[in-house]
């Protein structure tokens, strides 16, 4: 007899659950942060511009003209068309063609897919490692908070792309050559990962040690809550706003970092093009007049740092009481 | 006095310790990337043979010890052999620098030179169209990849009006040991676009900088009281609020010259410019751990002691921070 009341708690508290999300996206939408969203056009266009640009990168196979990785449909005799629109260009193609015969078009979407992935892959990881470091520099202190934060102030010292390179240029020392373009996408996410935790955890350790003195806390682990606990219900819903603007500027610059990386040579390698890739094999094409094969990946890179940059932009001034 | 030479004291000492740690992290790159002796002899050399070389090189000793040596060869100039070229280090990099130094001055010069003007400008006149039009240049500025930059000043003014060269330095002109492309005319076009390429983020930065500190510096009282007193708009913007607005621009320029070095690497792979970066740049592809390692020594050292000379800078002009140190840290 008791399976039945069993299920029914278990309707009714998923019911409840519904009714919370529900409650939560009402509560959004009636909120401050979309009212100041809707309010502000820069907000709004690059909102749906990065929207977009998800979209297609989430849904590449179905977007794409053509499958850029499926040699069957490649035809070298199509290499090197111009742009739809440009004298030799050809509806087919409506950026044109690479050196192999590749739709442009198609190898930007997907390009894009690879960019996107590194980028949010690397961001999640430095997040991770820097909110989990500045919890512990915050709640421990001590000796323990003294090293995580002068770790934290030498990284700090030297430029984020600096650390990127050093850091992909030691795997690769460790790593047979043989195996560089089949983890590439693992080494880019480490050493990009790596070079961006520290804004975090230095966000997450001061709003720690304001949270670790208040009486709530203090009542919390006086009747036994586990410390890890605290700061997981605690601490870390206090300091998710901030946390959210970084990770968002986080995200430009990380997919900046992987394009810059991949131009050089040291990124995705070309069996596997983000934007970057892209733009470093267009280059090569530039002196003899294939210039479509470099730029156009660029600008795509370039709108959605930008977008992504304005949106953070926005971000930060919605969430800081001080301009409200 | 004696609150000053404590704090210098202090700074000289944390910087050891980064340096300290920085070479720390490049002897363990030396040691566990790669093996010395295989890059050293060649496929038939007996294992005998190998491990004797080994114990005469010392890589049997205490890591320690061995730790302790590579300092001791750093301190007086030996940064070992470069994997790729055979070819020692510290040659290579002395080199390579004037390239890269002359590249980073000539991007500093022109951001300073065009970014403290633009910054006046749209601090002054923040509704002006021209003021937009620098506005909507500093957020491309940002969200431009610097590859990018490069990639198309290379297509207009290199491949589509052929005005200036795409790649290399130039003719160049040797000093003692420093070889210059600043005193020829095929030197100077090649520096104007790798220039422009690696300025335009700090141009960005500067122009922002002096924009919100001359919007701030512009309400306060004191400039009430200059242009109260008569004095004409020429002075009271340039005598005055521009005036307080440049220490921390100093600063930051001066923070920023380690980041042109660093930036450079990306600027010198676009325009083939024979520099650091480039090195640098072939050593990660080859894996060539001497050439890395020895570049983060000196790109370390670089920033470190511009921290320094910054952060004691600071200390001297501004007697606020001579309370609170952490703020300029």
């Amino acid at each position: 007899m008791s399976a039945p009341t069993q299920s029914e708690a278990e309707i009714e508290s998923r019911l409840t659950a519904i009714g919370r999300v529900a409650d939560g996206i009402r509560r959004f939408f009636d909120g401050d942060i979309w009212y100041s969203f809707k309010s502000s056009r820069i907000a709004v266009v690059a909102g749906i511009v990065t929207l977009v640009i998800f979209l297609a990168a989430l849904f590449a196979p179905i977007v794409a003209p053509s499958n850029p990785y499926d040699l069957a449909t490649l035809n070298l005799l199509d290499a090197f068309t111009a742009p739809a629109w440009i004298e030799g260009g050809s509806s087919a193609f409506l950026l044109g063609t690479d050196d192999q015969g590749r739709d442009m078009l198609s190898a930007i979407i997907f390009g894009t897919r690879v960019s996107l992935i590194v980028g949010f892959a690397s961001i999640i990881f430095a997040m991770l490692l820097g909110i989990t470091l500045g919890l512990i520099s915050g709640y421990v202190g001590g000796i323990t908070d003294a090293v995580i934060m002068r770790i934290a102030d030498v990284q700090l010292s030297f430029p984020a792309i600096l650390i990127a390179l050093l850091v992909d240029g030691v795997v690769r020392g460790l790593l047979p050559p043989n195996r560089h373009a089949d983890i590439a996408v693992w080494v880019l996410i480490f050493s990009i990962g790596i070079s961006n935790w520290v804004q975090f955890a230095r966000t997450v350790r001061g709003s720690c040690m304001v949270e670790r003195n208040k009486e709530y806390v203090q009542a919390a682990r006086i009747i036994g809550i586990h410390p890890i606990l605290i700061m997981l219900r605690h601490v870390l819903p206090n300091v998710m706003g901030p946390v959210s603007v970084i990770a968002t500027i986080g995200l430009a610059v990380a997919v900046l970092t992987e394009a810059t990386l991949s131009f050089l040579g040291v990124g995705m390698p070309p069996t596997q093009p983000s934007l970057g890739t892209l733009v470093n094999t267009g280059q090569n094409f530039l002196a003899s007049g294939e210039w479509w094969i470099a730029v156009f990946p660029g600008f795509m890179l370039a709108t959605l740092v930008l977008a992504v940059n304005l949106l953070g932009d926005w971000l930060r001034d919605a969430l800081n009481p001080k301009l409200r | 006095m004696a609150a000053m030479a404590a704090f210098i004291l202090r700074r000289v000492f944390q910087a050891i310790i980064v340096m300290l740690v920085v070479s720390a992290l490049a002897f363990v790159m030396f040691k566990f990337v790669g093996d010395p002796i295989a890059q050293m002899v060649g496929q038939d050399t007996s294992l005998q043979d190998r491990a004797a070389l080994r114990e005469r090189l010392g890589l049997n000793d205490p890591i320690i010890f061995q730790y302790l040596r590579y300092l001791g060869d750093v301190i007086q100039g030996d940064f070992g052999i470069s994997f790729r070229t055979a070819r020692r280090v510290d040659v290579l990099l002395v080199e390579r620098l004037p390239a890269t130094l002359e590249l980073a001055l000539v991007a500093a010069v022109f951001a300073l030179a065009a970014g403290v003007p633009m910054g006046v400008y749209t601090g002054l006149y923040p509704d002006r169209w021209l003021s937009r039009v620098f506005q909507a240049v500093s957020l491309a500025g940002i969200s431009l990849p610097t590859f990018f930059i490069g990639i198309l000043l290379i297509l207009f003014f290199g491949v589509v009006l052929g005005w200036l060269p795409t790649f290399g330095r130039g003719e160049t002109v040797r000093i003692g040991w420093w070889s210059t492309g600043l005193l020829t005319l095929s030197g100077l076009k090649s520096v104007i676009m790798p220039a422009f390429t690696l300025g335009m983020f700090q141009l960005t930065l500067i122009m922002r900088l002096v924009r919100s500190e001359m919007l701030e510096v512009l309400r306060t009282d004191y400039i009430k009281f200059a242009r109260a007193r008569g004095l004409s708009n020429f002075a009271v913007h340039f005598g005055h609020a521009l005036k307080n607005t440049l220490v921390p621009v100093i600063t930051i320029t001066g923070l920023q010259l380690g980041s042109l070095i660093a930036f450079a690497i990306i600027t010198e792979t676009v325009f083939q410019w024979p520099g650091m970066g480039l090195l640098f740049l072939q050593a990660i592809q080859f894996a060539d751990i001497p050439v890395m390692s020895t570049y983060l020594i000196l790109v370390a050292a670089f920033f470190v002691v511009i921290n320094l000379v910054v952060d004691l800078l600071y200390y001297v002009v501004d007697p606020r921070l001579r309370l609170d140190r952490s703020l300029a840290t």
